[in-house]
């Protein structure tokens, strides 16, 4: 059986897993189905928490970075990423 | 005569980024559009290279040189340029622009349905979020105006965009990681529909899963001038008080300062308020008031005694 890697990122609203989640991205490696921009408008979660009691492995989440002196007024973008995967045992 | 926005169509973009004209085109203008770039029935199409090369050799759109004044750049009477001259599309431009604007690019975008991605083997996407051109830190900005010469369906797509994304910075497609965003809405749309984009806009296309061909006409226009108080030129606008915060009275009325104020579901609730903050900046420059506020976020962080 091989083992294929799922990955789930999401954006919250704030820096703690049980924040709203406000963006969202799928990548499925395991060729099940074809994710792209635009295909969902509701995140397949209200919240990171949900994600992580659902059984998707957080492995990355952004840092808190102060802002540049004299660019604390400067947005761009989405400030608070998780990383989060599963991984699928199957014949691919 | 030119149609100049109102003080409330101001605040929407400055706020939202964008503006819509529905159905603002005439059938017969949409028509000598689509005649001009030899649109035809997706039974004739054979390939989307073939239809994009006949529509370049045959149509009538000029080649215009990077920086020409909008005003020399279309034919007079063809349909672009009865377009642009709408009451409504040359009044929306004079008040975001100016009199004098240049024509940076136009583009037609053309999006094809599924049976042509599947004859040439390829793998039907929808185009990743992004922000035209470049990172562009620039207090000026640009417009782009988008036309839809026929209807678009929500199966066909539409273009993707993302309300009050205008003043965040990136560089262009650094944001295409972001495969949903709350909030997004989809150009869905009549023929004849017209619509004006900040050009820190974020968008893409969306994928069309339609029989038919998707067409959007876009031009974009940088001004020449200050853009401030293009809109209202007898200097009418002045800005409201300021009004209690938090521990106030419910009030029903919607004000400019409600409008400027909207937040997005997209927002942080960290960074949302410097989103605020940049709206109050970007009002600032659009009326002149070099000190106005709204619900204090400025002047709170302006009383430096230090």
């Amino acid at each position: 059986m091989a083992k294929r890697q799922k990955v789930l990122v999401l954006y919250l609203k704030f820096p703690s897993l049980e924040a709203e989640v406000i963006s969202w991205a799928t990548f499925d490696g395991t060729g099940k189905k074809l994710h792209m921009t635009g295909d969902s408008d509701e995140p397949p979660y209200p919240t990171g928490l949900d994600a992580l009691l659902d059984g998707w492995r957080l492995f990355q989440s952004s840092q808190a970075i102060p802002e540049y002196p004299g660019q604390e007024f400067r947005t761009s973008y989405l400030k608070h990423e998780f990383f989060f995967e599963k991984l699928e045992e199957g014949d691919f | 005569m030119p149609k100049l926005l109102t003080t409330e169509q101001m605040a929407e973009f400055a706020s939202s980024g964008c503006l819509f004209f529905e159905e603002l085109i005439d059938e017969q203008t949409n028509k000598e559009f689509l005649d001009d770039i030899g649109h035809t029935s997706v039974e004739n199409v054979e390939s989307v290279q073939t239809y994009f090369d006949n529509i370049k050799s045959t149509s009538s759109i000029p080649r215009i040189p990077a920086g020409t004044p909008l005003k020399d750049s279309y034919p007079k009477n063809s349909p672009l340029e009865k377009i642009l001259k709408n009451e409504v599309v040359d009044g929306a431009i004079k008040s975001l622009v100016g009199s004098n604007p240049l024509v940076d690019h136009q583009a037609l975008h053309l999006t094809f349905p599924t049976k042509y991605f599947k004859g040439a083997n390829q793998r039907q996407m929808s185009q990743q979020n992004h922000q035209d051109s470049t990172i562009d830190p620039r207090s000026t900005f640009d417009i782009q105006v988008f036309y839809f010469p026929t209807e678009v369906t929500k199966e066909m797509g539409g273009t993707r965009y993302h309300p009050g994304t205008h003043l965040r910075v990136v560089n262009e497609f650094g944001i295409a990681k972001y495969q949903n965003i709350k909030g997004q809405k989809s150009i869905v749309c009549k023929p004849g529909t017209v619509g004006i984009f900040h050009n820190g806009l974020w968008h893409g296309a969306g994928v069309n899963f339609s029989e038919e061909i998707r067409y959007m006409f876009k031009v974009r226009l940088q001004p020449t001038e200050k853009q401030e108080l293009l809109w209202d030129p007898e200097k009418k606008y002045k800005p409201l008080p300021n009004r209690a915060l938090y521990w106030s009275d419910e009030v029903k009325e919607v004000t400019i300062n409600d409008i400027l104020m909207k937040s997005y579901p997209w927002q942080e609730a960290d960074t949302n308020r410097l989103d605020k903050i940049n709206v109050v900046k970007f009002w600032r420059l659009l009326t002149g008031h070099k000190k106005m506020d709204v619900d204090y976020w400025l002047t709170r962080i302006e009383n430096e005694l230090y």
